[in-house]
């Protein structure tokens, strides 16, 4: 009984590697410029800075070694620690909790091999209360959790009832604020609902065509700049759907490494060859070109019909942004094509926040296929693809989504119409203009103060997507429930999502957000960070 | 030191041809591991000039081909106004015979409000993905209410219809499993099928022998490798009601093989929820099969429910597995909360009403026996055939004899369709991807018939419907 006690408690297991991460925090102790400071892959100073108007800084401290030993012998403790649970379980001296297959079933092969799921069961069930947060209020600056316990390690959550107030909340895409009940956003799609319904019960090409999307797609394609767009419901389906139907077998699609799971999943079901270069690395990618274009297609060395370069505007994960003046000097040397993924760049980066074409003071035309969604910026829900009339007149007829899955809602559509129009400053007032300025300075001084305070942070000075190094896989838990204790919700990303010694808690600044909630949240972590004997900050 | 004197003694008793052949032999082998291995494609070398010059050469083909100005889907019909039972298209007011509005909850009031009030408390959209504060207490219960409707112990809410068995299928099934499917399956499974990467075998259309045919090969295959058998996960994908074909999957037959040869069901109800059963729970009410016989349903809420998005359930041994590894639920922002509000509410509506299911299939038998008289016209003029069984709402009407060319069958469809639009009937093509089907169905138009139609529409439907084909389908 003592001993099932012990091990289900398993304390010692979950606080090994915590006393580990206490003694040794990893510190960004030298300023950028300083020689000793080793940087990986990337480096500041841009390959072609002629091609820059303006300095483009990024930086992705190497792990230091010790730290990446540690994080090693972290996840080989909780891996020793989650055979011995997984034998405890089998001999039924621990309580399974692990939903089981049907009796009448057993004969059958099973669903799930066993090692597919240890992951899942022994290292992220114990942290899993730090995702999946249910909230109740709108998603905007501040949020409302609904509390939930667990009396079995985050085998099963109950909900109190009550609910945790006024929670800053650094996990929500909301970089312009659009997250709002209130306002002209929410009046528009009052009147759009009451006069359209919900729902529409059609695919586009057949009964769902609104006159509301065809004014939609209009305005996205004046506010890209380019000639044509057309809207989706989802984003990733957008992706997924919308690659199949321009590439196919014979065609090389070129990709980078940190692409989102949608356009690879896009890339894998258009049957075409796909190619990874390194991560924003120009040089790989100008060597994937010769070697494509001079060798041709494996074996049969014949010519590839179309290469398609495949990268986003701002990667989630890291906070990097593309660097999008030498792909397209290298596109338009190689006759490449360019599909541009703008999920997270778009209304964020730039000053009239038309995106990372904007940011970079380039032609949007010189980016064949433009793509975003409207989740993030626009407080809405789908995506789009701008370009060419040619080509979107191809996308209307060949797309998947138009053909077999149904059209945006009629509230959404508004949702995107009134918001694209307050950042364009057609509405009348310089609501927009505001709030893309106030983004960049929140962006810039939340920056600023993390790096001050000695965090390790990655990614561009300009990306409002901030990711904060970890390492240690208890910090993941630690850091995600100490903030919540203080009120503030946080994004902790671990393995899979990122590599495996290499894991963050993830910032999404918003223009929202005010410089009092930023002060909050960064002197919360200084405090932590400074307190006692100035080590870890998990007390 | 011992060992010293012992090797000087070996090498000075050596005989001297000995030692030079074997010092031979060493230098050989320490050349060998330093020279340069030759790759057998590098076996000749470009030079940089021919590099160029290859690379100045090649001309790509353009990005997209061009299409012919009068291809079908050129223009979409526009509709002004609310797609609901009464439509406006491309300018004239008809009523919506194309719409998969079945129970006609898109203009209902009660939906309209609940979506309302939860615009005024959430706003329209979620700005995150369900594990990343996109959870939002509207989604839960959804989730819970759908599980409890349908019986099963968990649900989980995808946001678009399309993505929901596109992911569901790929999340079980990996590279070296096999699938049954039908050859009938709907677009969404195929592109499921083959983000699976498995293997995958089409049976004929509700044809159950050759579906047991396809098992028994299956069979023998295992008792050959049985190693492998033990591993290999064997799933059967069916619909409950096609959407290509309008007709009803066997399923008690089905679950019968299922036990037999040990094969897994996923079951993808998208246009029999809500229509069929007593309740509107689908194909397995209709049947009177007991739903824990059936792994995994899947189903979108954009028919029955109007609303946007897709939803699975099952036992939570099977979901669950679904909220780490189904990409459309992981990687994808969340569902408007607006939009769960208003399935929530057509939900509470579709419980608190049963009579409305009995509505919709009264409604479906007048239709289809309407529609079927437009069949049975055996007078030369009509050579329209009605496919489809009489409790689908969404049936099929197709040439009798066909021309030849598919584009020409479209075009003489059409025709009839914009006939019929110019008399208040709003109808539309069956629209697919040509080149990407497995198994193209023949071209032909759908005709939905909802619980908002009134006798009087149905038969003014029918009658134009055979005027159009009268006048224009001359055989």
């Amino acid at each position: 009984m003592a001993a099932r006690v012990l091990f289900s408690q398993c304390c010692f297991s979950e606080l090994l590697p915590v006393w580990l991460g206490l003694v040794t925090h990893p510190v960004h102790t030298h300023t950028r410029s300083s020689p000793g400071h080793k940087l990986k892959g990337n480096q500041n100073v841009p390959h072609n800075s002629s091609l820059y108007k303006k300095p483009f800084v990024e930086s992705f401290e190497e792990t230091p070694l010790w730290v990446a030993v540690l994080t090693y012998m972290g996840y080989g403790i909780l891996t020793i620690f989650g055979y011995l649970r997984d034998f405890l379980r089998h001999w039924n001296i621990e309580k399974c909790h692990v939903a089981r297959e049907r009796d009448e079933q057993k004969d059958f092969v099973p669903l799930y091999q066993d090692f597919e799921n240890f992951y899942t069961r022994n290292l992220y069930m114990r942290i899993r209360d730090n995702w999946n947060r249910p909230i109740c209020s709108v998603p905007g600056a501040k949020v409302d959790l609904v509390e939930r316990v667990t009396r079995d390690y985050n085998w099963t959550f109950e909900h109190t009832g009550k609910v945790v107030k006024d929670i800053i909340n650094m996990g929500s895409y909301n970089y312009l604020g659009f997250a709002e009940n209130t306002g002209a956003c929410a009046d528009a799609a009052l009147e759009v609902t009451k006069m359209y319904g919900a729902g529409v019960g059609s695919t586009r090409c057949e009964m769902g065509n609104l006159d509301i999307h065809e004014e939609m797609e209009q305005l996205v394609a004046r506010f890209l700049g380019v000639e044509s767009a057309m809207a989706f419901g989802m984003g990733f389906a957008t992706n997924s759907m919308n690659i199949p139907a321009l590439m196919g077998k014979g065609c090389l699609i070129l990709s980078d490494e940190l692409n989102h799971t949608s356009l690879v999943l896009g890339a894998r079901l258009s049957g075409s060859t796909i190619r990874v270069f390194k991560h924003n690395n120009m040089q790989s990618l100008e060597k994937l070109l010769r070697d494509a274009i001079v060798h041709g297609q494996p074996r049969t060395h014949r010519p590839w019909k179309k290469i398609l370069i495949v990268v986003e505007g701002i990667y989630s994960m890291e906070g990097s942004i593309v660097r999008l003046p030498e792909v397209i000097a290298l596109k338009k040397r190689y006759k490449a094509y360019l599909y541009l993924d703008e999920a997270h760049s778009i209304g964020a980066l730039g000053p009239n926040g038309r995106g990372v074409v904007d940011y970079f003071g380039l032609d949007s035309k010189d980016v064949d296929i433009m793509m975003g969604t409207f989740t993030k910026s626009f407080g809405a829900a789908g995506g789009y693809i701008g370009g060419k009339k040619e080509l979107i007149d191809y996308l209307r007829r060949h797309s998947h989504s138009a053909m077999y899955a149904t059209s945006m809602s009629p509230p959404v559509a508004q949702q995107i119409i009134t918001s694209m129009k307050i950042i364009m400053g057609e509405d009348g007032t310089t609501l927009g203009a505001d709030r893309l300025r106030q983004l960049s300075q929140n962006t810039t001084y939340f920056r600023r103060s993390l790096h001050e305070m000695g965090f390790i942070i990655y990614g561009n000075e300009d990306s409002p997507v901030v990711p904060l190094m970890l390492y240690m896989p208890a910090k993941i838990g630690a850091f995600g429930r100490e903030m919540l204790k203080r009120n503030i919700g946080t994004v902790v990303v671990g393995f899979p999502a990122t590599p495996i010694i290499e894991s963050r808690a993830r910032f999404c600044v918003s223009a929202a957000h005010t410089r009092e909630m930023l002060d909050t949240v960064s002197l919360l972590k200084y405090h932590q960070r400074h307190k006692e004997k100035g080590t870890s900050e998990l007390f | 030191m011992f060992q010293k004197e012992v090797l000087f003694c070996f090498f000075s008793q050596a005989p001297a041809y000995h030692l030079i052949l074997e010092g031979i032999l060493i230098l050989w082998i320490i050349r060998l591991l330093f020279s340069k291995t030759y790759k057998l494609h590098e076996t000749y070398k470009l030079t940089e000039k021919e590099k160029e010059d290859l690379i100045e050469e090649w001309q790509p083909e353009a990005l997209v081909p061009p299409v012919s100005k009068d291809y079908p889907t050129l223009n979409y019909d526009v509709v002004t106004g609310p797609p609901s039972h009464k439509i406006t298209i491309n300018g004239k007011d008809c009523i919506n015979f194309a719409s998969f509005n079945f129970l006609g909850l898109l203009d209902n009031e009660r939906v309209k409000q609940k979506a309302l009030a939860s615009l005024k408390k959430y706003g329209v959209g979620t700005c995150g993905p369900r594990g990343f504060y996109g959870t939002f207490d509207v989604h839960l219960e959804l989730e819970s209410r759908l599980s409890k409707f349908m019986k099963t112990e968990e649900a989980i809410i995808y946001s678009y219809g399309f993505a929901t068995i596109a992911s569901a299928i790929p999340a079980y099934s990996k590279r070296g499993d096999i699938i049954f499917v039908d050859e009938a399956a709907c677009f969404a499974i195929q592109k499921g099928l083959q983000a699976s990467r498995s293997l995958i075998k089409y049976f004929k259309h509700n044809d159950m022998e050759d579906l047991e045919r396809l098992l028994k090969e299956q069979e023998l295959e295992d008792l050959k490798n049985p190693r492998k058998a033990r591993v290999t996960r064997k799933f059967i994908v069916v619909e409950g009601l096609y959407i290509n074909t309008a007709d009803i999957c066997p399923l008690p037959e089905l679950v019968k093989l299922k036990y037999k040869y040990k094969v897994r069901i996923f079951l993808e109800e998208s246009m029999s929820f809500g229509v069929l059963g007593d309740h509107g729970r689908g194909v397995t009410e209709h049947f009177g099969v007991n739903i824990d016989d059936i792994d995994l349903i899947s189903a979108n809420m954009e028919n029955a429910l109007a609303s946007i998005g897709g939803f699975c359930c099952g036992r939570s041994f099977v979901i669950d597995h679904q909220r780490l590894s189904g990409q459309g639920y992981c990687f994808s922002a969340s569902l408007p909360p607006m939009l769960a509000a208003a399935a929530i509410e057509a939900l509470n509506i579709m419980e608190e009403d049963p009579e409305e299911t009995h509505r919709l299939t009264f409604k479906l038998y007048f239709g289809f026996v309407f529609l079927y008289s437009v069949h049975n016209k055996l007078s030369f003029g009509i050579c329209l055939k009605l496919v489809g069984v009489p409790v689908a709402p969404a049936l099929h009407l197709e040439l009798e004899r066909s021309s030849g060319s598919r584009e020409s069958d479209m075009k003489q469809l059409r025709s009839v369709v914009d006939y019929c639009m110019e008399r208040h009937v709003a109808l539309t093509l069956a629209r697919y991807l040509e080149k990407e089907e497995r198994f193209l169905p023949p071209p032909s138009i759908r005709v939905v018939v909802t619980v908002e139609q009134t006798e009087e529409d149905i038969q003014k439907a029918v009658a134009c419907i055979r005027e159009a084909a009268s006048a224009l389908l001359i055989s």
